[in-house]
Formats: structure tokens, sequence, C-alpha cells
């Protein structure tokens, strides 16, 4: 149950992420978890939405070069020790995350964790030997 | 003032006598002894033998650079290998590099025609040259060698680099003459201000510059900042190295030396002469030469002709300064880079035609050269990790590609303009 996440190449100049958002709206995309990396020079703003194939589209039409991974989305109860609990097990089992990050959900008891790790398939294993809950794609944008 | 005072004064009528005679020996040589040239001359029905004027070179085919590297290594020599004494190699990189060879007497004229340089630019026996070009396959620090050993000057073949120890000898051993390259000159100035040492104290009075294309301001900063008299000079390995021409003490363009390199100037596109005076590029004929003589060698340099006579009392042309390239090579901290270089090192990372620009800047008076690419899906990472090292990847092909380091900066997909056939690609900001 992998969720596809759309990943954008930013350079580092005013406006772009105010563009991003902008076409996705016009395109009624919502998106429902975005994270942005960067360093001096460049960015890269991961976004998961409703709509990926979409949304890949309408922005590769305006210019943007966008590459789409799989990432793992685990729910978790929004408490103290919710990730290390997470990290714990994934800790255990080997496994280096690539990136990470976390948003909570309307209701405020849960909190959805985005993780990309180096070896995904194990990942999703371990994590569901354990118990933990692995959402959809569909189930993060019903939430 | 002068080492060959007979000849660097010859008079026009004599001097032109004199070409043509060499001229008709060199053709013939190459004709007997270089198949290449052999067939190229037979192809066109070319008889070097009956040769009556020097206008008749006109008919000749060109030599470029390509040629040279067509026939690596030894293809174009015009005596076997066991009389020559010396291969040298041009600054081009690797892959690019183009072999050239001396024999005894190629060494005996190389000397004699730095040493004229140095003479022009007023050194005399009496003074201490500090050589810090690259000694090696480099033409640029032997031929100064030489060519200050021949004058009887005291030289101190430091080569290049390490630059406080260059400030320290330069203190120590009282060198009076700097030979560098321009850019490596204002980095000493720099970096003697970091010492503490102030260029007034030392014994340096001259400076003979090469290898890199420089201004008028320039030498104006490197004069008033060493205090010496800074002279520009000239040379190509595949013609020779340093000593094709050089300035006078009038630093009003440099005396090609005629009777050794036949000169013209020529419009790159239509390969016509250009009105005496106007911009054009240099090609040179050798006419002395013996392993590696060199037939209308296409140089891209480009340049005019001062025809005017000048108040030093030499006969021989100036040219100006170097205005320019007919080609798109760029001079890097003194190295040659093709832009065909990095476009075909970032295909093969990039598996598809890269948009990229060159951006050329002087920090600090030092060649600086960034490379913007164009991020597409293929080199696209989500993880920062493996778009990091797509970067260092890039940087060390290149370093490696082209002996220079360089700057790389990511840049979004179709960010860079596009252009209808052959782009400009190169942005050299270098105020020179």
């Amino acid at each position: 149950m992998l969720v596809e996440q759309i990943a954008v190449f930013l350079e580092n100049k005013s406006g772009r992420l105010a563009e991003i958002t902008a076409i996705l709206a016009e395109n009624a995309i919502n998106i429902r978890a975005l994270s942005v990396a960067d360093t001096a020079d460049f960015g890269i703003l991961r976004l998961i939405v409703d709509k990926v194939e979409q949304a890949k589209a309408v922005l590769r039409e305006n210019g943007f070069t966008v590459g789409k991974t799989q990432v793992l989305a685990v729910e978790v109860e929004d408490k103290t020790g919710g990730l290390a609990r997470v990290l714990k097990c994934i800790k255990e089992a080997g496994i280096n995350v690539e990136y990470m990050y976390a948003f909570v959900n309307k209701t405020g008891e849960n909190a959805v964790l985005i993780f990309r790790f180096e070896k995904m398939e194990e990942a999703m294993a371990t994590l569901q030997k354990e118990g933990f809950t692995i959402l959809s794609r569909e189930q993060i944008c019903g939430l | 003032m002068y080492w060959q005072k007979d000849q660097e004064c010859l008079p026009r009528p004599e001097l032109l006598k004199l070409q043509l005679e060499r001229l008709t020996r060199t053709l013939c040589r190459v004709a007997n002894n270089v198949p290449f040239y052999r067939n190229k001359f037979s192809e066109l029905n070319l008889h070097p033998e009956k040769m009556r004027s020097l206008e008749e070179l006109r008919d000749y085919p060109f030599t470029t650079k390509q040629d040279l590297r067509d026939n690596y290594p030894y293809g174009l020599f015009a005596v076997p290998l066991r009389d020559v004494v010396r291969v040298h190699s041009s600054s081009g990189t690797t892959g690019m590099a183009t072999v050239v060879g001396y024999s005894r007497n190629d060494i005996v004229t190389w000397s004699d025609l730095v040493a004229r340089i140095l003479c022009g630019a007023g050194v005399t026996p009496d003074d201490v040259i500090q050589i810090a070009f690259g000694y090696g396959l480099f033409t640029g620090g032997f031929g100064l060698h030489y060519g200050a050993e021949r004058l009887g000057a005291s030289v101190i073949p430091i080569s290049s680099g390490n630059t406080k120890r260059q400030i320290q000898i330069m203190q120590d051993f009282k060198s009076t003459a700097l030979v560098c390259t321009p850019s490596y000159a204002l980095k000493m100035a720099d970096v003697m201000m970091d010492m503490g040492i102030n260029p007034n104290g030392l014994s340096l009075r001259y400076g003979l510059f090469g290898a890199e294309p420089w201004s008028e301001a320039m030498r104006q900063e490197i004069n008033s900042r060493l205090g010496i008299r800074a002279t520009d000079n000239y040379g190509l390995s595949e013609i020779m190295g340093p000593g094709v021409a050089g300035e006078c003490q009038e630093c009003n363009g440099l005396h090609i030396n005629e009777d050794h390199f036949l000169v013209e100037v020529l419009d790159p596109d239509t390969l016509e002469p250009v009105a005496p005076g106007e911009v054009g590029e240099l090609v040179l004929t050798t006419l002395t030469k013996e392993a590696f003589p060199v037939i209308r060698y296409r140089t891209r340099d480009l340049t005019r002709l001062i025809t005017e006579p000048c108040p030093c009392g030499r006969t021989l042309v100036r040219m100006s300064r170097i205005m320019g390239r007919s080609d798109d090579m760029l001079i890097i901290k003194g190295v040659n880079v093709f832009p065909t270089q990095i476009e075909a090192v970032l295909f093969d990372i990039e598996g598809t035609e890269p948009h990229y620009r060159l951006i050329v800047e002087r920090e600090n008076n030092q060649d600086k050269l960034t490379v913007l690419v164009e991020v597409v899906e293929s080199i696209f990472f989500d993880e920062m990790k493996k778009q990091k090292a797509l970067v260092e990847t890039i940087k060390k092909r290149l370093a490696s590609e082209l002996g220079i380091g360089v700057e790389i900066k990511l840049v979004e997909e179709r960010s860079l303009e596009r252009f209808e056939g052959k782009g400009a690609r190169v942005i050299d900001k270098r105020q020179l």
C-alpha cells in the first residue's frame, strides 16, 4: 500500500512555490501533505495530492521538472511517543530513513507520517507485522 | 634592447625576399617529408618548387587543430624521430592534445626568438628571471627558460604554484623579472599584500606575461601594484610556443618574428585577407622549423596588424593583443576549454541533449567557470542525497576532462534561453 508522491525541482528564487500552488489550485488539485528540502542553490518540493497524474501533467505543462516516487504513510495516534515507536521498529530492522515529513489530520486524533525508506518493501512488511496502520492514497485523501 | 639586431631591423624588401626563399624551402620540405601535406598539395595540383611570390601561399590549404589531432602523435613530423630532441604538447586538455617536436636547430632558433622577446621587454644578461610558468609538456616554462639562458640571464626555474614560496624566493633571490600569466601576477600582488610585503621593496622591474588574454587596464594594474613594466608576449605550441611575437618597450603591439613566421590575417568566415589594420583571424606559417613545420595554421586567435613603423626601430610588423577567438574556445586559468567538451560530459551523464550555459567570471583576478545545468527528469531525484551526489559527479567528471575546477549550478528545466541553431552558450563576464 505504497502512496505516490510527486517531487518538483525548485531553483531558489522567489515566487516558485506560490506558482506551483496556484497551478494546483486552478486545476482543483488538493494538497494533502508537503515538504520542502532545500540547499543554498536549489530545493526539492514533495507533495501528496488527491489527483497525482493530473498534478504531474499540469506542472510539467508549466515547465517544471516533476518526478514520481513511492512513499509509505503510517498512521499513529497523535500522542507522545508515536513517531518514536515507529522509528524504533525501523531501527531494529536495520532500515535507513531517506526522508520523512508528517501532518496531523483534521480531527486531531491521529498523525500521518510520510516516509521514504532505503528499502521500501521491507519497511512496509516490518511495520505491518508490528501492527502499524499503513494508509493508502485514498485513505489519506479521505481524511 | 635587441638580441639579433640585423634580423629584427631587416629592411622590409630584404625581409620579403628572405621570407619567399624560406617559404619555398619549407613547402618543398613538407611536400617531400610529410604525407599529409604531400597528398593535399597534389590534390590541389600545387608545385611549391615553382613558387614565385609570397601571394601564391593563398592557394595552399589551411592546417587546423583537427589536422594535428588526426595525425597524433607523430604524423606531421618532417624529420625522423631520431632527429627530434624535444617533444611538447599543446596546453589542450585530455583527449584534445596535439604533439609537436623540435630538432636541435629548432631549439636554438626557439631560444633565440625568446631571447629577442626578453630583450625587447628590457631584460638584459644582468637580470634574474623568475619563471613561474609550468614546466613540462606545456611550452611556456621550457620555452622561456631556454630563451633566458640563451640571453645569459640568471634563471630561477620555480615553475607555477605555491605563491608564498614564489614571493619568498623573489625576496631572497632578488628576482628582477617575472614570467607568468598576467592573472597570476595579480594574484601574487594580492598574496604580497596579505603577507605584508611592499612590492616596492622588491628588486622586480619587468614582467613578461602571456598564455592568456588580458587588457590594457590589467597591465596598468599590474604595473602599479607590482611596480614593474609589464609586456605581453604571444606564442602557441602548434607554431613553436612563446617567442612567436612580443612587445617592445613601446608597449604598443607585439612584434611578430616574421623572419621565422609568415603572418596572414583573414576574415574567419570568408578566409579572405582583411584590410590592413582590420581585425581578423591570425594564420601562421613556419618558415624555419625543421621537425614540425606548419603551413597556414589557423590559430583561431583574433587580432589586427599594426603596420606603422615602431619607434623602437624594429621593422617586424606588430599585432595587437589577442582580441578574442574565432571559435568558441575559452581560455580559463590558462587552459583551453571548449564548450563541446562540457557538452559531451553532460550528455554522458544525462543521456539527452543537455541544456547548459557557461558563465566565466574573474573573482580576485582568478578565472571562475560556472556551469548551469538544467535539471531534466533523468537527472532529478526526490532525495537530496542523490541530487547532491549528481552535482558532485558532474563536478568531478568535468574537472578531470577539463583539467580545471568548475562550479555547478542546477537550474530549472527550460529556464535557459533556447537558441535556433548554434546557441551562444557562453557568457564571459570577464572584464578584459
